[in-house]
Parts: structure tokens; sequence; C-alpha cells
């Protein structure tokens, strides 16, 4: 069984600017999935899969996960809830396919992710794949889940990071999905704290009106100038902007590559805190330049020689 | 695996195949397909190879493709004989006969 994953390791730190959700049971659609350079498709067994259909979804996922060539594209499974009769099937078909990840959702605390990762080892075990192979991450759906936030971030060394899920999380407060993002904007800072507290990703929820691009593209802009690594989306169409917005510009990046630079100089000459374009620079300036490079290398738009 | 009564999987969607299995003292299959001119022998050997591997030895099998690819059509095939059997929830033998 271990020799049918053909696809690369799973990496826990890889970019994630975009995360597609595509329904497991839809034939026409998983196919098709990684044509569109979404960097993750989020395979769905949950709520697209309607109740008497989650046993041929399973069998149409295997065949997918088996047969389909998904390139670079990271290949993620939105399992049923751990509330549910169907979420333990879910993740042995996962782990026998070899999915890179397992999205938990409706998650709330750490107990719940550290039940799943047992079912996960056993499922690795009884298939012949390597254990620690699966990665995990929850969707946080409720103000418990986001008060919990940290400790399900820190709940297995396999999670990945953390992913709001607005539709749930704007029922359980009673609210609407508002232009500014107002309704939602404690749960984002408070889920973006613990996810960097713990060292793991954090992305943002899907935008739910297809066509509103308007409101799609603020909403984008709202989430990358609060830091976050990617966001969930429903349609192709809005890969693009995603990742136009994530990637560093080009000035960023010649700013980035001149702090670099001249850091290495002026360590080298003992100097802590200094100058560049007017601007002080000391030991964060320099980590955020090199992260900038790093994800500018990344995201395909760094032409430089560091 | 014995049929042990009519099952469905799939839907009449594009790309996709609806299969039908029921009882029969004989193994039996009819496909429907709008490239059965083209394919209508790859959809028949996809069947009976799954089948074979099922050790299904008797049953009427029906599939109504609609330009399933391939892995689709397995699937179809599978989920519609684990059905018939009671067998399609729990415990599946992914990896095994599924494959």
């Amino acid at each position: 069984m271990a020799g049918k994953i053909t696809r690369p390791r799973p990496n826990k730190d890889r970019l994630r600017r975009t995360m597609m959700f595509m329904n497991a049971q839809r034939p026409g659609l998983i196919k098709d999935a990684y044509i569109y350079g979404c960097d993750s498709i989020m395979l769905d067994l949950e709520d697209a899969v309607a109740v008497n259909q989650k046993d041929a979804a399973r069998f149409s996922l295997y065949h997918a996960l088996t047969t389909v060539d998904y390139g670079d594209t990271e290949v993620i499974v939105r399992i049923n809830g751990t509330d549910t009769e169907y979420w333990r099937e879910d993740v042995r078909v996962c782990v026998a396919g070899g999915a890179d990840g397992i999205r938990i959702p409706k998650c709330e605390s750490a107990a719940q992710v550290k039940e799943v990762e047992a079912a996960v080892e056993e499922a690795e075990r009884e298939f012949g794949v390597e254990v620690g192979w699966t990665l995990l991450m929850a969707a946080l759906e409720s103000p418990l889940g986001i008060m919990n936030a940290y400790e399900i971030c820190t709940a297995s060394d396999r999670m990945l990071g953390c992913a709001i899920s607005g539709g749930d999380f704007r029922t359980s407060m009673r609210v609407q999905i508002e232009p500014d993002g107002i309704e939602i904007n404690t749960a984002r800072s408070m889920m973006l704290l613990a996810a960097r507290a713990a060292g793991v990703q954090c992305l943002d929820t899907m935008y739910p009106n297809l066509d509103d691009e308007e409101g799609f593209r603020r909403e984008v802009d709202l989430i990358v100038r609060m830091g976050f690594d990617g966001k969930s989306l429903i349609n192709p169409k809005q890969i693009a902007y995603v990742h136009e917005r994530l990637a560093p510009t080009q000035k960023q990046i010649a700013h980035s590559e001149k702090i670099v630079r001249s850091c290495r100089e002026q360590a080298d000459a003992g100097v802590g805190v200094y100058v560049v374009d007017g601007k002080m620079v000391d030991p964060p300036f320099f980590r955020e330049a090199e992260r900038i490079i790093e994800l500018a290398k990344k995201c395909g738009v760094y032409h430089g020689d560091l | 695996m014995v049929i042990e009564k009519m099952a469905m999987a799939g839907t009449l969607e594009s790309s996709d195949a609806q299969v039908t299995v029921e009882p029969a003292d004989s193994l039996t299959l009819h496909i429907e397909s709008s490239v059965l001119n083209q394919y209508g022998r790859q959809i028949k050997a996809t069947v009976e190879e799954v089948l074979a591997r099922l050790d299904v030895t008797s049953g009427r099998v029906t599939v109504v493709d609609k330009g399933a690819l391939d892995c689709t059509l397995r699937a179809r095939v599978e989920c519609a004989v684990f059905r018939s059997c009671d067998a399609s929830m729990v415990n599946v033998p992914w990896g095994g006969v599924i494959q």
C-alpha cells in the first residue's frame, strides 16, 4: 500500500495563499482541480456532500487521490465533524489515498485534534503509510474554537495551521457579513495571534458573494494587511487577485534586498542599528527583509541573486 | 462479493456514470453511453475488471455513462456493489480490493 503514494512529502510550511474548496462527490470538479493554479485544493467530504452520498464520495475521493496527478498542488481533505458517524472512515480513506492533510471542521479543543490524530496514526499503521506523513489543520467555526485557538494549534506536531470559517462563526455570533469585516474582526485577530504564537499558518474564510468582485477584493486587502498567510476560495476566478496581493511588490523586494545586503556589511563591521533610505534598521527589520525575499522566491517574483 | 439487493451509485450529470446492480443467477452487463462507439469496449473492460477484482460472479449490472473518467467509473461500480452488500459505510478495504 505504501508504494501507492506518489505525491511529494507534505510540507507544513509550504506556501498556502489560496485553498480552493471542491466537492469530492463531483467527478467533473475533482479531475480539473489542479489546473487552476491554487496552492492547495480542499476536497470536501463534509457540507458539500449529502448525507446519503458520504460513502460514494469516499470511493470517488480514493480514486481521485490515487489516479489524478495534482502536481505541486497540495491536496487537503475536509472530513466530517468528530460528532458524526462518518469521520473515522473519512480518515481511513484520506490516509489510504495519500492525502497531504486533513481539515478538522468545527474544531473547538485540543482534545478533538488529539482524537483525530490518534485515528490518523492508526490508519497510517493500517495502510503502511509512514507515521507522521499526514498533516492536520483546524477549522475554527465557533466562539469557543476561537477562544481555544492556541491550544488547538499546539495540540499536534502535524498541525499546519488554522482557518476561520465565517459562515458558521457569523451564525453563532448572530451577525451578518459586513463590508468592513467589523463583525469578525476580533475573531480574525485572536486567531492570528494564536497561530503566530503557535508558529503555524493562519488562513481566512471564503468570501461567499461570488458576483461581488469589489467586496471580495476589499476583504482580500484587509486580510493581507492583517497578516494572514492565505484564504479559502470557492471559485478559480478568485485565485489571481489573492496571489497578486500576497506577493511582495518590486519596491518591497528592492528595499528588502538593500537591507539584507547592508546588514551583512554592517554586521561584519560590528554595527547593530543604522539607517537605510532614511529609515532606521535593526535586527527585526533584517528578519522581515529576509522573510520578504524568501516569500518573493516562493511566489516566483524574485529575480535577484540573494 | 454477492450482490444481495438492488443498489445504485452515481448520477446522470456530465462526467459521471450511474451504475445499478441487481441480484441475478448469472453475470450480465448492460452499458449505455453517449460515447459508446468510441469508448464502449474500454468501459466494458473497466467494469469487468472491477467486478472480477470484487469477485462478483453473478448479478445484473447496468451502466449509464455520461462521459466518466476511468477512475470515476471504477468508484461508481465499487460503491454500487458495496452498497448492495451494506458494506459501503465502514471498514472499506481501501488499497485492498479497492484500487
